[in-house]
């Protein structure tokens, strides 16, 4: 089964990535935006979808710093 | 007394750390793929790369099998020092508490900083004076100390803060300025800055000599004593 997992810096994280887009749109003017942060998608066959929350856990992500979703 | 230093593929100060290492003692490169610590006193985790940090920094290091030996070696109480990528190794094994996150202003830094003796106690200070400060320097891209607020207050408190960045030196946006950080019961420790890269006078300081003869010292007075 195809699946996607979305990780996100954990809110209240100073997420400097996300500021700098977030400064470097309105030079382009696009004006407007709000609240930027950048994250991952990782994209994966996976046989027991089951296991996604553990394999979340234990390597994809690292639960201190990163909150994340999975899609299926 | 001998250091054993883990390489892994894309590490790139271990042999820094083992020309340091053997400035106090003995000291011997030890392979990421063995299960294997080859008898040795202390296990330096050095910098570099490692498995080319792909996803996070250390996160695939953590799961090499030498790191199950590093695990059972720090519960039996035996001294891991981790150096920059081996610090964030360290932290995404759970042996050390809290991660690293890239650098606030997004760049890479290398440049000498003064850090400040929080304790001149313990394996890894123990050479240190009080209220001393060591000039070392730090090489990094992901490098900002995080652990939640009410963490770092218990951290704080049990005494686990070894070193700090002085003050207006911080490179990386690390809470509280930390730079160095120890497990609950003390012999796991990990540093951003180079203390490998500090050893010799023609490299402009010696002071980071102070972090392997602490090292050497507890050994010899706790292990083979």
């Amino acid at each position: 089964m195809r699946a996607r997992v979305l990780v996100r810096p954990k809110a209240g994280i100073l997420d400097p990535q996300g500021q700098a887009v977030e400064r470097a749109l309105p030079a382009l003017g696009f004006e407007g935006v709000r609240n930027v942060h950048v994250g991952r998608l990782i994209e994966l066959d996976v046989d027991d979808p089951g296991r996604l929350p553990e394999m979340c856990e234990r390597l994809l992500t690292n639960p201190l710093i990163e909150d994340y979703e999975i899609e299926q | 007394m001998k250091f054993g230093v883990i390489r892994f593929p894309g590490s790139c100060d271990d042999i820094d750390a083992l020309q340091a290492a053997a400035r106090v003692g003995d000291a011997a490169l030890l392979w990421h793929a063995d299960h294997d610590l080859e008898g040795v006193d202390a296990v330096i985790v050095p910098g570099g790369f490692s498995y080319g940090d792909y996803l996070r920094a250390g996160a695939i290091a953590r799961f090499a099998p030498v790191m199950t030996e590093v695990e059972e070696f720090a519960r039996e109480g035996g001294l891991v020092l981790g150096i920059c990528n081996g610090f964030q190794v360290l932290c995404e094994a759970g042996l050390l508490p809290g991660a690293l996150l890239p650098n606030v202003t997004l760049k890479f830094v290398f440049r000498q900083v003064d850090l400040e003796v929080v304790r001149s106690v313990g394996p890894f200070m123990g050479a240190c004076e009080t209220d001393q400060r060591l000039s070392i320097p730090v090489k990094h891209t992901t490098g900002r100390y995080y652990a939640p607020d009410e963490q770092l207050d218990r951290l704080e408190a049990a005494g686990q803060i070894l070193l700090r960045y002085a003050p207006g030196q911080n490179p990386n946006g690390s809470l509280r300025d930390i730079a160095g950080v120890c497990n609950e019961r003390g012999n796991v420790f990990g540093l951003m800055p180079h203390p490998e890269h500090a050893v010799d006078p023609l490299g402009g300081s010696t002071d980071g000599l102070r972090i392997f003869e602490s090292m050497r010292a507890h050994v010899e007075q706790h292990v083979l004593a």
